[in-house]
């Protein structure tokens, strides 16, 4: 079987996109990068239809929509960055696209390290604590032996 | 005649800012911020996500809190931004397999892989108030225990494995949208359950609870209600891949119900489905006993005139934006309206007390 070739940059990608825009800001700005850009496309607030499948594996419906916000950016070496998350922040949007830009440069080791790195962190720990917490609330049964012989 | 009114804009103007002052309240009592009512009032903003068919927590709170609390009133403000977006496109269906679970219960199989994980539910309280809340109150940190490293399978795939329960038909690829296309009766399935999603969830409630008390009886079992988190994934054209554009809390119900065969098909239970945004197992529960209850056709079952079964009235009226709309509009002025009718009555009432006079006099 082929690995994914596009697997790595999809897992960065969905991972700026679940991060809360707060955190992004704050490795963002800790970064102290500001590498030279245009923006290709405004950060754009939209909608995404989300769907569902009747009994979990029939057909395809609409469940409702989610809000995202969108923008892409070029770095001066021509390198197109994209970013869509979720919640309608323009800077999230903004700075999703220029991490995805970095990622594919030489910046991609020192972004990883300071950037991602601890947003995979936030989301693993907090995915772990409501996991363990979910643990905690699982019923053991037991059964009661009747005196029927 | 029709003459036009003009006026009373300075009286709504007024009626505005008073809005505002009592929106605020007491000024002596600290303002409720749009954080605290998202992370405190949760399951009202779960409900508002949910009926305003739009998924974002911050701005269903700020509608709460504009709303003064009247959830029907933010669903309708939620309903009304949601039309200013742009669409970006559709997701690809949400694995709900893949569900981190916070809650997941069967009451079908006591022995589920997985578990049965009760989470944060209200179930099994005494429904006593608790006075310790309006003091305040430290909360203590939840006991936690070391995951299960076993994966938590919908509990009706068992059943599918042994063909216990009816398959599920596929359908197309994208289904149709009631926000794009009016809906038109016959509806299917994916409309159905799209409409039933962002129905209103007292509505719902009700005729799901007529159909357990016999109006269409389909004698269901929950096997399986789960909520959790799960990823959205939707195709990015200048990606030219898929990546997930955010993660969502959702309730999904699974009812297993009365079974059917014929001549040609052994017994098969079938199935309902409740699919909700938020945590909102009230609804999920209600919808998959409606969706159940308008299969009936799709079922080969007998069309016993319950309103749960009829699909113009479930659909037309589930949706409470649409029916306050309608409602609420008849205490706006119709001044020209009822002054023709007025003149109406007044007539037949003269033309009648004439033919009273003449038969008394003659």
């Amino acid at each position: 079987m082929m690995s994914d070739p596009n697997a790595e940059r999809k897992g960065w990608l969905s991972l700026l996109a679940k991060s809360p825009a707060a955190d992004v800001a704050r490795y963002w700005e800790a970064l102290d990068l500001a590498p030279d850009h245009t923006v290709l496309r405004s950060p754009e607030i939209g909608g995404v239809m989300v769907r569902g499948r009747a009994g979990a594996v029939g057909a395809a419906f609409n469940l409702g929509e989610m809000t995202v916000t969108r923008a892409s950016v070029k770095l001066s070496d021509g390198t197109v960055g994209h970013g869509y998350v979720q919640g309608r922040s323009k800077d999230h949007a903004l700075q999703a696209a220029l991490v995805d830009a970095l990622m594919q440069t030489d910046a991609a080791d020192t972004v990883d390290r300071c950037l991602l790195a601890p947003l995979r962190k936030t989301i693993t720990d907090q995915k772990t604590t409501r996991a363990a917490k979910a643990a905690a609330t699982k019923v053991d049964f037991f059964t009661m032996v009747r005196g029927e012989d | 005649m029709y003459v036009a009114v003009k006026g009373g804009e300075r009286a709504i103007d007024n009626a505005h800012a008073w809005l505002a002052e009592e929106r605020r309240g007491d000024v002596a009592v600290p303002e409720l911020s749009v954080a605290q009512i998202r992370e405190q009032l949760a399951l009202a903003v779960n409900r508002v996500m949910a009926e305003g068919s739009l998924y974002d927590p911050d701005l269903a709170a700020l509608a709460i809190k504009q709303a003064r609390g009247d959830l029907i009133e933010a669903i309708f403000l939620i309903r009304a931004y949601r039309t200013t977006l742009p669409r970006f496109g559709g997701s690809n269906p949400i694995e709900t397999e893949d569900m981190t679970c916070d809650r997941r219960v069967s009451a079908t199989f006591k022995d589920a892989p997985g578990g049965q994980i009760l989470g944060p539910t209200f179930d099994y309280t005494h429904r006593l108030i608790d006075f310790k809340l309006a003091a305040d109150g430290d909360v203590g940190t939840a006991p936690a225990s070391t995951p299960s490293p076993i994966a938590t399978p919908h509990i009706m795939s068992f059943l599918d494995r042994e063909d216990l329960i009816q398959k599920e038909p596929a359908g197309a690829d994208i289904p149709d949208d009631l926000t794009r296309t009016p809906l038109e009766l016959p509806a299917n399935r994916a409309l159905r359950l799209q409409s039933l999603a962002r129905g209103d969830e007292g509505f719902l409630l009700g005729l799901a609870y007529s159909t357990q008390r016999g109006y269409a009886r389909n004698h269901a079992f929950v096997a399986e209600l789960r909520i959790g988190a799960v990823a959205v994934e939707m195709d990015i054209p200048e990606l030219g891949f898929a990546i997930e554009v955010g993660e969502i809390t959702v309730t999904e119900c699974e009812t297993v119900n009365q079974f059917q065969g014929s001549k040609s098909q052994p017994p098969q239970f079938t199935r309902g489905y409740g699919l909700v945004f938020g945590m909102t197992e009230r609804k999920a529960i209600s919808m998959a006993l409606v969706d159940r209850a308008l299969r009936w056709k799709e079922l080969g079952e007998d069309n016993v005139g319950a309103p749960a079964q009829d699909e113009e009235f479930v659909l037309y009226h589930s949706d409470n934006i649409q029916a306050t709309g309608f409602l609420e509009h008849i205490k706006l002025p119709h001044y020209v309206d009822f002054q023709s009718e007025l003149e109406l009555i007044r007539k037949l009432r003269s033309e009648a007390q004439e033919n009273i006079n003449r038969e008394v006099s003659e």
